[in-house]
C-alpha cells in the first residue's frame, strides 16, 4: 500500500477526464491521474502510482530505478502488482 | 540497467561510506532515525549500516501506517465488517493485523464479507454494483494515501452513491515525528525524512524540527545511495553546526509537495483532537477524520461502534521498536513466538515493518556481531 509503482502514461479515458491509462509492468491499468492536473502530462510521460492515484511525476530514468527497487522487495511487490491486476477503476 | 547503477554503484557506495567516515568527528556518538519503513526495508536488505562507521547509529521510526493502527480500531472495522449488509473493502496490508479478536483474516473465514481492494475506487465500484449493500472502505495511510481516499469520497458525492463510506484511520507525520522528539528515551541527531509522504506534504512541514529541536532532516530516496547520501547530508550539517531541512530526493519530492492533493484532504477531511497509536499511545492532532461536509460517508458516523481501546498484548514491544528505543531483535518474542506468518506485533506482519524487515533479511545487531 505504501509502494509507489512507476507507470507509463498510454492513454486517456474519454468519458472520464480525470482517469488515465497506464502500463505498469505490462499490466495496463486504468488510474486517477487528477492529483497531477497542473503537470500538464502527457502520452509517455511516467508516474508514480499510489492505490490508482498518480502522486507525482517523475523521469523515466527514475521510472526505471524505482523498478528494479521494487522487483528486488520479493513478495511485498508481487502482491501489490497482483492487486494492481484485480484493480478495475471507473 | 545503466539507470539503476546509477543509485547501486558498488564503487560510488564505498567512496561515500568512506566520505561519510571522514566526516565523522570519532570522539561523537551520532544517531539518525530513518522515519519510513521503506528506508528501514532498503538499509537491512543491503546492509548498510554495516558501511557506517561504528560510531553511527540507525534507528527505526514509527513511519509504517499499518505497525501504528492500534487493536481497537481493527476491533471496530471489524465490527462494521459483520454487519449482515455491509461489504468492507481493504488494502491487502491490513489483513493480518491483529485486533483483540483476530484479524480481517479471521472474520472472512467466519463468514464476514471482506474483500481487498487495490484502491479506494475499486471499493467505490464495488458500491456502484451492489446498490443494496453497504460498502466500506477502512482507509489506512500516512499523507501517501489519504488524498486517495478523498478524492474518492469527492467522487462519491459527485456521484451520489449513498451506500459508500470509509471507515477513516489515515494518520499524519509530523505529530508522530513530535512524538518520537518529544519522547525522553531517545536522543536523535537527526532524520532520515520520508519520500513518498513528502512528495504530498513537501518539505516545509519539517521545518520547526530544525528550528524548535535543533535537529537536521533530510528527506530522502528510497535506493542505497539515497540513504547513504542523506546520511551524507546530516553529517555534513553537523559538522558545519547547520541544522535545516534538506531535500536529496528532489527528483520525486517538489519542495511544495502537491498541492492538489493537500487541497483535496482539506476538503474532505478534518483533524481529530487526538488518535491513538499503536505503541506510542494517543497523539493529539494526530489523525484524519471525515469532515462535517462529508458526513454521509463517514462510516464512524453510520455505524454504532464499540470504540473500545484494547491494550497490546503484553509480550508485544512494538511500542519501544516503533519509537527507536528497541532494536526488533531485543523485542522477547521476536522470531520465536512472533514471525511474519504468526505476528504478535504489527510491527512483524506489513513488509515495512522493522521487525518484518529484521526478520526477512536475517541481520542481527552489529555490536553482538562485533562482540
Ligand atoms: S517481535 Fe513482534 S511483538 Fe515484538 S516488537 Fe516486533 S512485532 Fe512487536
Amino acid at each position: 500500500m505504501c509502494l509507489g509503482i512507476p507507470g507509463e502514461l498510454v492513454g486517456y479515458v474519454e468519458e472520464q477526464a480525470d482517469l488515465g491509462v497506464v502500463d505498469v509492468a505490462g499490466v495496463r491499468r486504468r488510474i486517477n491521474i487528477g492529483l497531477l492536473v497542473n503537470e500538464d502530462l502527457r502520452l509517455g510521460d511516467w508516474v508514480l502510482v499510489h492505490v490508482g492515484f498518480a502522486l507525482s511525476k517523475i523521469s523515466e530514468s527514475e521510472a526505471r530505478a524505482v523498478l528494479d527497487y521494487l522487483e528486488g522487495l520479493g513478495q511485498a511487490y508481487d502482491d501489490e502488482l497482483d492487486a494492481l491486476r484485480g484493480s478495475d477503476i471507473s | 540497467m545503466k539507470f539503476v547503477d546509477e543509485y547501486r554503484d558498488a564503487g560510488r557506495v564505498r567512496a561515500l561510506a568512506d566520505e561519510i567516515a571522514a566526516l565523522c568527528d570519532p570522539g561523537r556518538r551520532y544517531t539518525f532515525m530513518e522515519v519510513c519503513g521503506g528506508h528501514t526495508h532498503t538499509i537491512y536488505k543491503h546492509g548498510l549500516e554495516d558501511l557506517l562507521p561504528e560510531n553511527v547509529t540507525l534507528v527505526h521510526g514509527p513511519g509504517c501506517p499499518v505497525c501504528v493502527i492500534p487493536m481497537g480500531r481493527v476491533d471496530d472495522a471489524i465490527h462494521i465488517a459483520r454487519q449482515p449488509d455491509v461489504i468492507m473493502t481493504s488494502f491487502g496490508d491490513m489483513t493480518r493485523v491483529p485486533g483483540g479478536s483476530g484479524s480481517f483474516l479471521d472474520a472472512k473465514a467466519a463468514g464476514a464479507d471482506i474483500r481487498m481492494v487495490y484502491s479506494p475506487l475499486d471499493a467505490l465500484k464495488i458500491a456502484r454494483a451492489n446498490p443494496d449493500r453497504r460498502v466500506v472502505f477502512m482507509a489506512i495511510g500516512f499523507e501517501t494515501t489519504a488524498p486517495s481516499t478523498a478524492m474518492t469520497v469527492l467522487r462519491a458525492a459527485e456521484e451520489g452513491i449513498a451506500n459508500f463510506s470509509v471507515f477513516c484511520n489515515h494518520v499524519l507525520i509530523i505529530p508522530g515525528i513530535r512524538a518520537i522528539l518529544d519522547s525522553p528515551d531517545l536522543r536523535l541527531d537527526g532524520f532520515i525524512g520520508p519520500g513518498h509522504v513528502s512528495a504530498v506534504i513537501g518539505c516545509r512541514p519539517y521545518a520547526f524540527i530544525a528550528r524548535d529541536y535543533g535537529k537536521p532532516l533530510v528527506v530522502a530516496g528510497f535506493e542505497p545511495l539515497d540513504i547513504l547520501q542523506s546520511i551524507h547530508m546530516l553529517l555534513t550539517q553537523l559538522a558545519q553546526g547547520r541544522t535545516e531541512v534538506e531535500n536529496q530526493y528532489a527528483r520525486v519530492v517538489p519542495w511544495a509537495g502537491n498541492p492538489v492533493a493537500m487541497e483535496a484532504i482539506g476538503r474532505v477531511m478534518r483533524l481529530r483532537p487526538y488518535f491513538e497509536w499503536r505503541g506510542l499511545g494517543s497523539i493529539a492532532d494526530s489523525a484524519l477524520g471525515v469532515a462535517d461536509a462529508y458526513a454521509a460517508f463517514d462510516a464512524e458516523r453510520l455505524f454504532d461502534l464499540p470504540g473500545l481501546r484494547v491494550a497490546d498484548p503484553k509480550s508485544c514491544q512494538c511500542g519501544e521498536v516503533l519509537k527507536g528505543v528497541l532494536k526488533p531483535w531485543e523485542c522477547k518474542v521476536f522470531g520465536t513466538a512472533c514471525t511474519p506468518e504468526t505476528p504478535i506485533g504489527t510491527c512483524m506482519v506489513s513488509s515495512e515493518g522493522a521487525c518484518a524487515a529484521y526478520y526477512t533479511f536475517g541481520r542481527f545487531n552489529r555490536e553482538a556481531i562485533r562482540a
